[in-house]
């Protein structure tokens, strides 16, 4: 929407007035622990575009019948704006005691979409149809939640940097049965997900490490011995895929290889170049995080008030990545 | 909010273009054949598009159908905007705005525009039948409409059909509330367009010989009669009057154009006869009411020969109560221009006719003997009752008297009425019906268009008019029985005028009967009604602003009713089934002494119950292991709650 300086000048106030007016109106807390039951108070309705012109049509009908005095048009014309009446009770119920609570939610890379898992739970004795979720008014989700059973319903938000992402306010909203009236709720879920850094694209070679096998032997970089196959993360190195098997229409797998697990691997923030700003000494972190899990090494990170000792396998990867996610740098 | 998501599939299209064929139906017979033909192929050209996925049509395209369309309509009706035609108009325009829709939002636009058209539907016919038709094709509108509404999964046509259904049961009572209260305005709001009423049969303003007979095989309904007392008037005396003919130009009797509304009285010989009419609409001005009426009904006049003439033309079914005299002697006084119009012959018209008069009133000794020997010569010479008469020409009373000398009331009210204006005696014509068959069923007599008769009233010194029916003397049994029982055998007839089918006649005086109560109770609901229902409820002056705030009320206390039943059924709620189940399957296992501890997981308590009773090991497995996947894992799959539940309903103790 363009606005005129004028207009532009009180948009300001106009904006705070108007979330002012949307927090008594709307009921607007702020995220809500647990589930959220979708009682009377939180539903509003007010008629659809469509609904409005049914209502002109119904005007129209009206007066056709008087002109002409047809007795079944008034039959007809009151059979309509009954069943408007009762559409409105209807779509009003058919969001009416819904329980919406969040579900998991997988961790993500920064640039990709988070998948919001909610759990929409019907504890009455009647089937609600077209129940739609949306978070932007613009895309949104639509699912049948029957008598008494729950749907999993998956929210994608796009998650654009680190950090934790919230979901924020979510609408949930309906016509049923007749789309002449919407009604819809809101539900701001007190749930988050983890956005780790993107890595880092490209070569990245994983930092020097010091080898305290106890037998003073340097082994190879754990990246040569090749110990078998397990399926695709995000975020493994594109040098590990089994691409031939892929090419066979299998499914994507990542090849593991054999490292020690006494070979001790630190990843540290000093080793990466100042050059690269914050955002961008994480990627490379993240990156490496990823290579040495993939190389399955132990390995340990080190960020500035952080440190987490070397160790092995998926849980080490998640606190490395999740730590690399909630980092703050201390204004030096 | 809008959807961006404007799904619009194939089942969609299905059922709107079922929507609108059932609903367009109707019209077919009223609409010329190039729109019924043009309409159906857009329909399947849209169903066609719809079921292969290609584009529609483009603009240009639609815009030169509908222009063509406009001029076929045109050309055909002579205008674009009246009741026929705008049909045709509001016809190709839903058949062309089907070839443009590709939004849910153009669809809803052709659901509005079909619950519109179930409305034109009853400009044409409001009986039973089609009321109970016009419901179904609403029921099925509605269904379309749900049917838009399903997003995520499609549960088909009779989940559609039931929900649609609930909604058009529970919209009931506030229907008729609406129907009931509703300040009801006297229409119409806009002059109506000129063939709004047309096609209604019933009495002219003229009577030519020949005109009558259309008439005399309808069996359609003119008007119905409640008697207040139980013994109905002998049928010879039911003498329904209409229109009044004055004038007579050689071949047409015709009414006064402009009727003298001056105040004339009768003496009554007998005591008044008290009754209800509800006419049917016909197009014109005239009430009926047996000879003669004592009172004129609301909104309309008694002229000074007894006509009854309402303000407007009858364009729908009005009551209304009467009171009449059927014995009873005119003032005697008549005012002499009128007494010279009834006189009047023109030119040299009918001269056989003329010389027959003087010849047979100059044997006769005063007017009411010369009257008896014009009956005498009907009824003893070769003169029949026929309802196929021969064709007459230029000088049909002559034609009638010389040769054919067969006829209907017509033929022979026009010869006695030439014969007694040629005689020097006034005379006119009066048409309308005789007779009525009461229907025992509903108990209420009715007269059909084959009951139309024409009668003849003679000015008598000393006793005024006096109703003369020269038909009567021809073939007595038609004021005895109907035009129909004085038709020789052999004949034909329409098949339900016929007495042979007993069981046929009876059937279709029960519909007639329920017919009638259909239309005093729902046709008949007219502003007077709904005075007397507020009457009845306690409110004697009834304003508008009363009966809003009446209706208002009600409607509140019904939505609310509605309200409280629908939402109770939200609070019928059970716990979590998960849980549920899970307590379940905790509480048979407790019953052998293997109570979990609340501090134990499921996953411990299995270990447990597993290790104390190994034989029900997978059955326990198995349940806690969806249990544990439910609670703890990613998804909540509804298949998984119902094996779990499965799973407990099947687990037992002892093997």
């Amino acid at each position: 929407m363009r606005l005129t300086p004028v207009y532009a000048f009180l948009s300001a106030p106009y904006r705070a007035l108007r979330a002012h007016i949307d927090r008594w109106l709307f009921q607007l807390h702020g995220p809500e622990a647990g589930h959220i039951v979708l009682v009377q108070r939180r539903i509003f309705i007010l008629p659809s575009r469509h609904g409005m012109l049914y209502v002109g049509a119904l005007l129209l009908m009206l007066t056709g019948s008087i002109n002409y005095n047809l007795s079944l048009g008034f039959v007809l014309t009151f059979l309509l704006a009954a069943q408007g009446v009762n559409a409105i009770l209807q779509t009003f119920r058919n969001l009416a005691r819904l329980r919406v609570a969040a579900g998991r939610v997988a961790p993500v890379f920064a640039g990709d979409t988070a998948r919001f898992t909610l759990v929409v739970d019907n504890p009455s004795t009647l089937d609600r149809f077209s129940i739609g979720i949306t978070r932007d008014k613009h895309d949104a989700i639509y699912t049948d939640v029957l008598a008494l059973q729950s749907t999993i319903v998956g929210v994608p938000v796009p998650a654009p940097q680190r950090g934790v992402l919230r979901p924020g306010r979510l609408t949930l909203f309906t016509h049923f049965p007749l789309g002449l009236c919407y009604a819809w709720a809101y539900a701001e879920l007190d749930t988050q997900c983890i956005v780790y850094p993107r890595p880092e694209a490209g070569r990245v070679p994983l930092p020097a490490h010091d080898i305290h096998d106890g037998t003073g032997i340097t082994r190879g970089s754990g990246q040569e011995d090749f110990a078998g196959l397990r399926s695709y993360h995000p975020g493994d190195s594109p040098r590990h895929i089994a691409w031939k098997a892929a090419a066979r229409g299998e499914a994507l797998l990542t090849k593991q290889f054999s490292g020690r697990a006494d070979t001790e691997l630190w990843l540290d923030w000093r080793a990466t170049s100042d050059t690269l700003g914050v955002d961008g000494r994480l990627s490379r972190l993240a990156r490496w995080v990823i290579d040495a899990h993939t190389a399955a090494l132990s390995f340990g990170l080190r960020l500035p008030g952080i440190t987490l000792p070397p160790a092995p396998g998926d849980a080490q990867r998640e606190r490395c990545l999740e730590a690399l996610a909630l980092f703050q740098p201390t204004p030096a | 909010m809008t959807n961006a998501i404007d799904r619009f599939h194939l089942r969609h299209v299905a059922w709107l273009l079922a929507s609108l064929a059932l609903v367009a139906a109707p019209h077919v017979e009223r609409l010329p054949w190039w729109i019924t033909l043009l309409a159906a192929m857009l329909f399947v050209w849209r169903g066609y598009v719809a079921l292969y996925g290609l584009a529609l049509p483009r603009k240009w395209m639609l815009l030169m159908i509908a222009a063509g369309s406009l001029g076929g309509i045109y050309i055909s009706y002579g205008r674009i905007l009246g009741r026929d035609s705008g049909i045709a108009v509001l016809m190709v325009m839903l058949a062309l705005k089907l070839m443009e829709m590709a939004t849910l939002r153009d669809a809803m636009v052709l659901i509005f525009i079909a619950y519109f058209l179930v409305i034109t539907n009853f400009l044409y016919s409001q009986t039973m039948p089609t009321a109970v038709f016009m419901l179904f094709v609403v029921w099925v509108i509605t269904a379309t409409m749900v049917g838009f509404q399903f997003r995520a999964r499609q549960p088909g046509y009779p989940y559609q059909l039931r929900i649609a259904g609930g909604i058009l049961l529970q919209s009931a009572p506030l229907m008729l509330v609406l129907f009931l209260l509703f300040p009801r305005v006297q229409g119409p709001l806009w002059g109506m367009p000129q063939d709004a009423f047309s096609g209604v049969t019933g009495l002219s303003e003229e009577m030519a010989p020949g005109s009558l007979s259309n008439l005399l095989t309808s069996d359609a309904v003119a008007f119905r009669v409640n008697f207040e007392s139980a013994d109905t008037p002998p049928p010879q005396l039911l003498y329904w009057r209409g229109p009044v003919m004055w004038d007579f130009d050689g071949y047409t009797w015709s009414a006064p154009r402009v009727p003298y509304p001056l105040p004339r009285s009768y003496e009554p010989l007998d005591n008044p006869v008290e009754y209800t009419v509800t006419v049917e609409p016909h197009g014109k001005r005239w009430l009926f009411a047996l000879d003669l009426p004592a009172k004129a009904p609301p909104r309309s006049t008694l002229t000074s020969d007894y006509q009854l003439l309402f303000q407007t033309t009858l364009t729908n079914r009005l009551r209304y109560d009467m009171i009449s005299h059927l014995r009873y002697r005119d003032s005697g006084d008549a005012p002499r221009y009128e007494l010279q119009r009834a006189l009047r012959l023109p030119g040299t018209s009918n001269p056989y006719t003329r010389e027959l008069a003087r010849d047979m009133r100059s044997r006769a000794t005063d007017d009411r003997a010369y009257i008896n020997a014009v009956l005498g010569m009907f009824r003893n010479q070769n003169f029949s009752y026929t309802t196929t008469p021969p064709l007459l020409g230029a000088n049909p009373v002559d034609e009638f008297l010389q040769t054919t000398r067969a006829g209907y009331c017509e033929h022979y009210a026009s010869a006695f009425a030439v014969l007694m204006r040629a005689a020097g005696v006034p005379a006119r014509i009066v048409t309308g019906y005789q007779g009525g068959e009461l229907n025992t069923v509903g108990n209420y007599m009715i007269v059909r268009q084959a009951d139309a008769h024409a009668w003849v009233e003679v000015w008598l010194a000393g006793e005024g008019w006096t109703r003369v029916d020269p038909t009567a003397a021809v073939a007595p049994t038609r004021v005895q029985s109907g035009a129909f029982a004085a038709v020789p055998q052999g004949e034909a007839l329409p098949l339900l005028l016929r007495g042979e089918f007993r069981w046929l006649h009876r059937a279709r005086l029960t519909w007639d009967s329920l017919a009638n109560s259909w239309n005093q109770v729902v046709l008949g609901y007219t502003i007077e009604r709904q005075r007397e229902l507020m009457q009845r409820i306690g409110i004697d002056d009834a304003t508008w602003q009363s009966m809003i705030t009446v209706m208002f009320i009600t409607i509140g206390a019904i939505t609310l009713v509605l309200a409280l039943l629908m939402l109770r059924k939200l609070h019928s709620q059970r716990p979590d089934p998960v849980a549920a189940a899970y307590a379940r399957f905790c509480a048979r296992l407790a019953r052998h002494g293997m109570t979990r501890h609340p501090s134990e997981g499921p996953d411990a308590f299995r270990k447990r119950a597993t290790a104390a009773r190994p034989e029900l090991a997978p059955a326990i497995g198995t349940i806690s292991d969806l249990y544990i996947r439910l609670r703890y894992g990613e998804q909540a799959l509804a298949e998984d709650i119902s094996a779990l539940r499965r799973a407990v309903a099947a687990f037992r103790t002892r093997a």
